[in-house]
């Protein structure tokens, strides 16, 4: 089988000792392709031919066919021992036989058989027959490609997260083995960078676990979401309440422009955890005696937040990684600057859950934009899909 | 202290195992000449002298510690470097001196993070002769 983006190729057996049968059924299904709601692809056929049980066998060792069109009675032996004498659980057996009982058709279905056929039959009937098993196999792959998929992506996600779990063990470890070495001496005072930046790491690293808790409570779709009419002026206020102190110690100005009241509905947590990563980032990434304009509007049936800084800026380079889980970038500004890496994706997936966006433009060493669309009047629909 | 005076390059860029070496080997007596990636300690190695480094591999390219040894190397072939790295825990790769296929790296020794300041200061000494 052939399986490209585009292409989704079976082989197909048609094993009879009917010369017109055969060539009948292969010319039938020769151009047959067609293609499965949502997926891409094009399922279509390839054809090999048997005309004895002894050359079925050969070919299905030789060709491994994904499906096997079976004449019941053919003149070496019958369909039943053609299956016993191969490992019939590799593909699919649709039985044709002119001998059409009940007997046979559950013996061969015991056997393994996927469908039974009689003889005579129209094209059509044929074309079916054979469509059902195609994307009955389809399906399947689908299904295991999914699997192996989703537990690739959870076994990258889990070691990068171990490693950045690790990471501040390490620099805290390291600290206090300094502290118990004595390094400088038995003044409690020369240890206070120490303390100081241990604990600095342990909040950060408290902030990483309850990111990562909000992104895979989001991405669960199990938190309990309260849509209520909120006003998204007062939320963006309450939160950049709890960032003032740090923006005030690095002399950064807020300016919020928004009419008096902006209301959405939508879930505080959700809109709370929106702003904080926007402007927790805008106050982190910020130069000293910087500023921050937040600007909130309704425009054509979307909210649109846009969160313009002075900051450090981004290179175009990095832009293009930014959005991905545990991305931070590094370099000269950002060195003392503390993350999780996950703001940005967590931002992405709210935005995502009111049939919005997230867009950057930004400038290296100049400021960023990030702006937010939500969609207004979606609820329905994605409280749908997250209950899913 | 023996080791006064002598000078020790570190590149590594996370700031607080810096801090940490920093520490650990000022109160050794080193004096020591920090880099925060690569192209400042490439800045540090074509301008300033010192009588040792210890290089992390991974910082802004996945072999900065092994470009940097090697122009260190060509400069300086006697000039003692260490290599600290998490790469075998990370990739799985292994890196070992004691094998000569890896006879081109230009180190020392390579040491596994995470770094123990002992370990460090007993290389260095025997690195430096102390």
């Amino acid at each position: 089988m052939e399986n490209g983006k585009e292409n989704f190729k079976l082989k197909i057996l048609i094993a009879d000792d009917e010369p017109g049968m055969r060539d009948g059924a292969a010319r039938c299904l020769k151009n047959l392709s067609f293609k499965e709601t949502d997926f891409p692809e094009k399922i279509s056929f390839d054809i090999f031919l048997a005309e004895t049980g002894e050359a079925a066998l050969r070919e299905i060792n030789d060709k491994k066919p994904d499906i096997v069109l079976l004449d019941y009675k053919l003149p070496d032996m019958n369909g039943l021992e053609v299956l016993q004498n191969c490992d019939s659980s590799k593909f699919l057996t649709v039985v044709v036989t002119a001998f059409a009982s009940l007997e046979v058709a559950i013996a061969a279905t015991r056997k393994g058989a996927f469908d039974f056929l009689a003889k005579p039959f129209s094209p059509e009937e044929l074309r079916e027959s054979v469509k059902k098993a195609a994307k009955n196999i389809f399906m399947l792959r689908k299904v295991r490609q999914l699997q192996e998929e989703k537990s690739r992506i959870r076994f990258e996600f889990v070691s990068v997260l171990a490693h950045e779990l690790k990471s501040p063990l390490a620099a805290i470890e390291g600290y206090l083995r300094l502290i118990d070495e004595r390094v400088k001496g038995d003044e409690l005072k020369s240890y206070d960078s120490m303390v100081k930046r241990s604990v600095e790491r342990i909040i950060s690293m408290r902030k990483l676990i309850n990111d990562i808790l909000d992104l895979t409570r989001l991405e669960s779709g199990k938190k309990k979401r309260v849509i209520e009419k909120i006003d998204l002026a007062e939320t963006a206020l309450y939160v950049y309440e709890g960032l003032s102190m740090k923006a005030a110690e690095r002399k950064i100005k807020f300016e919020m422009i928004c009419p008096e009241k902006i209301l959405f509905e939508a879930d505080r947590g959700e809109m709370e955890t929106l702003f904080s990563n926007l402007l927790s980032n805008a106050v982190k990434y910020n130069k000293e005696g910087g500023e921050i304009k937040l600007n909130i509007a309704k425009e054509n049936g979307f909210i649109k937040v846009i969160c313009a800084d002075t900051g450090i800026g981004i290179s175009e380079e990095d832009q293009k990684r930014l959005f991905g889980e545990f991305v931070r970038i590094k370099n000269e500004h950002t060195r003392d600057i503390e993350g999780s890496g996950l703001g940005l994706s967590i931002l992405k997936k709210i935005a995502g859950l009111y049939g919005g966006e997230v867009k950057l433009s930004s400038k290296y060493e100049e400021g960023s934009v990030f702006s937010v669309t939500l969609k207004e009047k979606i609820l329905s629909e994605t409280s749908a899909n997250i209950a899913r | 202290m023996k080791e006064k005076g002598k000078k020790i390059l570190i590149a590594e860029d996370d700031g607080d195992l810096m801090e940490q070496m920093d520490i650990y080997l000022t109160g050794l007596g080193y004096e020591v000449l920090k880099a925060y990636n690569q192209k400042e300690a490439e800045k540090i190695i074509s301008e300033k002298d010192f009588d040792a480094a210890v290089l992390d591999l991974m910082m802004e390219n996945p072999d900065s510690g092994f470009i940097l040894s090697h122009k260190i190397k060509k400069s300086f072939p006697k000039k003692p470097v260490i290599i600290v790295t998490s790469v075998t825990k990370e990739t799985g790769f292994y890196f070992d001196k004691s094998q000569d296929k890896n006879n081109w790296i230009k180190a020392d020794l390579i040491i596994q993070k995470e770094l123990r300041f002992e370990q460090l200061k007993k290389e260095l000494e025997k690195l430096l002769g102390n």
